[in-house]
This record gives structure tokens, C-alpha cells and sequence, in this order.
């Protein structure tokens, strides 16, 4: 079993956890973590409209970054948010997918998977976004598989990213948005 | 640290028996739980290797199934699993979960109520289920459990309530199944 894998326990947000599969990450840096604002973005989710970050001021946001549309895992991963996806809005948040395809190749991966919520083009300048919270891999030219929780003032709240081939599941996520629901800071 | 108020009882891996479907006995040393989605391809290969594995570890194994509809991408795998409790209501609920598994190109309602009838089940009141939802509650419960667990695709096992990631052939669970038991006797 490999520990990068085990996820549920979270012991409240100060003590959050961002822990990173250093065997893949190629990011000087390394992704963003709890308490820190998360940078401003804008990019489209379609080919004739954008979303930014201060879209969702005021409410929680998950961000998904995923490698690649139409790859086995991620597939599941999507199919499985979007399943959950009324368990998020309960829990007072939307959710965003973001990766390096463009909004061409989100439209039909999102249509053929019947997808509920925007996927973001993460496409130009490639992967910036990705960059600028610290996810990006840049050998490989696609983001890593990692999850943001950010709260209604834009701070992060929990952050963690995967091995690339293991599916995150959602249980992260619901620990992290009850965490917030609990203390009450909610919308 | 007060708890939210939460529409669905959100139950972990710990058997219920009064409430979860199990074969085998009670008290065997080793539980294997699957959640599951009657029209996932996947998990119809994955129920001809589980009546596999019951067959081999008999009584040092219970068989614990829950609902995992992925409901957006399967079309019939939320009625088909809401069918499978309604059996159940009328305690066939193996009976019916074996019959979807072997017919998962057949699970839109009016084949359901056939093989509701084929089951010997009271018809009317099995339509009746269905069609006001009686166990979408109960289904979703399930579904939610295995959320909160980890449940990341259909079908995922677990291992006395340890998340099974390595492959489901048959040689795999059994290896998997072997190793748990060398670990409680150990």
C-alpha cells in the first residue's frame, strides 16, 4: 500500500497537511498550502466564456487539477465528482476541474461524461495556472493530480497532490469542507 | 466539536448487520465488502470472481455488498440498485443482485418487474417501490458511506475495512484475502 495514498485523516485545517509524491514532482516549489491566499486566475471553461477565481468570492471552491482529459483515471475521478457533486453543494461549495486541454477538448470529454461542472483550459500560456500553485510538471507538460479547498475569503484551506495514476476519491475534499462547515464561517 | 446537521446518516465501514447485506457466517475472520454499480462492466466481471471467492475461503469469509450507483454515466444503475433493496424488502435482495449481475444488459424497469417476477416476488409491491423511490434513501446512504471511505470507482473492495488498491483478479483477492487472515492469526 503506498502512503501517499492515505488521505482521510485530517486533524483541523491549521495542522493541514500538503504533502507531495516527490518521486513525480518536478516543481521547484511545491504546491501552495493551507493559509495562503490562492492566486487570482481567469481562464476559459468554454470556448466563449471565462471563469476567475473572484467569481466565487464569498463562496467555497474546490479546484481538481487533473492531467489530462480522456485518461483512464481521471475519467473516474470526474465521473465520481460529479456524482458527488449535490454532497459539495450541501457542503456550500462549488467545484472546478482544471488541466492543460483546451476548451474544445473540455467541451467533449464534459459532454461525453455528462460532466455538471466547468472544466477549466489551463492551455495559454500552458499550465500557468497549474505554475502558479505549484502543481505543474514540467518534464511531463501537464499538471499533477491535486485538490484545493479554498474558502470564501480565497485562502486555502487544504491542499494535497496525488500519486499521478491513483484516483484522490472525494473523502479529502468532504473532510476539508466539513472542517470549514464546522467552524462556522459558512456562507 | 458540535455535529453538523446532515440529511443522510452517514454510516462507516463497520458491518451492520441489521441493516447491510451479507453472506456468510457472522463471525467470520475476514470480510470482504465490495461497493458496487449493477451496470459498471467492471463489476460484473468483478461478480463472477467474488462467487469465486466465497467458494474458496467459505466459512472463513462474509460477503458485504453496498451501493455505488454512478448514476450520471450509468443510465439504469440507480433503479437497478434501488430493485436490488426492494428484493430485499421482500428478502431476496441476493437473489435479485445475482440476476442483475447476470443480466446487465436488461436492467431498464419493465425488465426489472419481470425478473421481479421471475424472482417470485409480490410484483405490486415491488412496482410500487420503485416507482415512489421507497430505497433511494437507503441507496444513497450507501453511496455517501463509501464516499466518506474512499470509494473512488466501481468496484471497490474492502478488506476488513482496509481499502483493497492492488488488482481484483481472482489470485489477487485471494492473496489479499490469505494475507489478512495470516494477520489476525498471527
Amino acid at each position: 500500500m503506498n502512503d501517499d495514498i492515505s488521505v482521510s485523516q485530517l486533524n483541523g485545517l491549521e495542522a493541514v497537511e500538503t504533502r507531495v509524491d516527490t518521486r513525480t514532482t518536478t516543481n521547484g516549489s511545491g504546491p501552495l498550502s493551507a493559509g495562503v491566499a490562492a492566486p487570482e486566475f481567469s481562464l476559459q471553461d468554454a470556448p466563449d466564456h471565462t471563469v476567475s477565481l473572484k467569481d466565487f468570492s464569498g463562496k467555497r471552491l474546490i479546484l481538481a487539477f487533473y492531467p489530462a482529459d480522456w485518461s483512464p483515471v481521471c475519467g473516474d475521478q470526474m465521473a465520481l465528482y460529479n456524482e458527488v457533486l449535490p454532497e459539495f453543494k450541501r457542503l456550500h461549495a462549488d467545484l472546478l476541474g482544471i488541466s492543460v486541454d483546451g476548451a474544445w477538448c473540455h467541451r467533449a470529454f464534459a459532454k461525453d461524461r455528462k460532466l455538471r461542472f466547468p472544466l477549466l483550459a489551463d492551455f495559454e500560456p500552458k499550465g500557468e495556472v497549474a505554475r502558479t500553485f505549484g502543481v505543474y510538471r514540467q518534464h511531463d507538460g501537464i499538471s499533477e493530480r491535486a485538490l484545493f479547498v479554498i474558502d470564501e475569503k480565497g485562502i486555502i484551506r487544504w491542499s494535497y497532490v496525488f500519486p499521478i495514476t491513483v484516483n484522490p476519491g472525494a473523502d479529502g475534499i468532504i473532510n476539508a469542507l466539513e472542517e470549514l462547515e464546522s467552524k462556522g464561517v459558512a456562507a | 466539536m458540535t455535529k453538523q446537521q446532515t440529511p443522510h446518516k452517514f454510516r462507516g465501514l463497520e458491518v451492520d448487520p441489521r441493516r447491510d447485506h451479507m453472506q456468510g457466517p457472522a463471525n467470520a475472520p475476514v470480510t470482504l465488502m465490495e461497493y458496487g454499480d449493477y451496470q459498471c462492466p467492471y463489476c460484473g466481471e468483478a461478480y463472477s470472481i467474488v462467487k469465486q471467492i466465497e467458494q474458496r475461503f467459505d466459512d472463513n469469509l462474509r460477503f458485504v455488498f453496498r451501493n455505488f450507483p454512478l448514476a450520471q454515466i450509468h443510465a439504469y444503475a440507480e433503479v437497478a440498485a434501488e430493485a436490488a433493496e426492494a428484493a430485499g424488502a421482500q428478502n431476496k435482495f441476493w437473489e435479485m443482485h445475482d440476476y442483475l449481475y447476470e443480466h446487465q444488459d436488461q436492467l431498464a424497469v419493465p425488465q426489472l418487474i419481470a425478473a421481479a417476477k421471475r424472482l417470485g416476488l409480490d410484483v405490486d409491491r415491488f412496482s410500487d417501490d420503485l416507482s415512489q423511490h421507497a430505497y433511494a434513501e437507503r441507496v444513497r446512504e450507501d453511496f455517501l458511506s463509501g464516499v466518506r471511505a474512499g470509494v473512488n470507482g466501481t468496484p471497490t473492495f474492502f478488506i476488513n475495512g482496509v481499502r483493497h488498491d492492488g488488482a481484483w483478479d481472482f489470485d489477487s483477492l485471494s492473496e489479499a484475502i490469505n494475507a489478512q487472515q495470516k494477520r489476525i492469526a498471527a
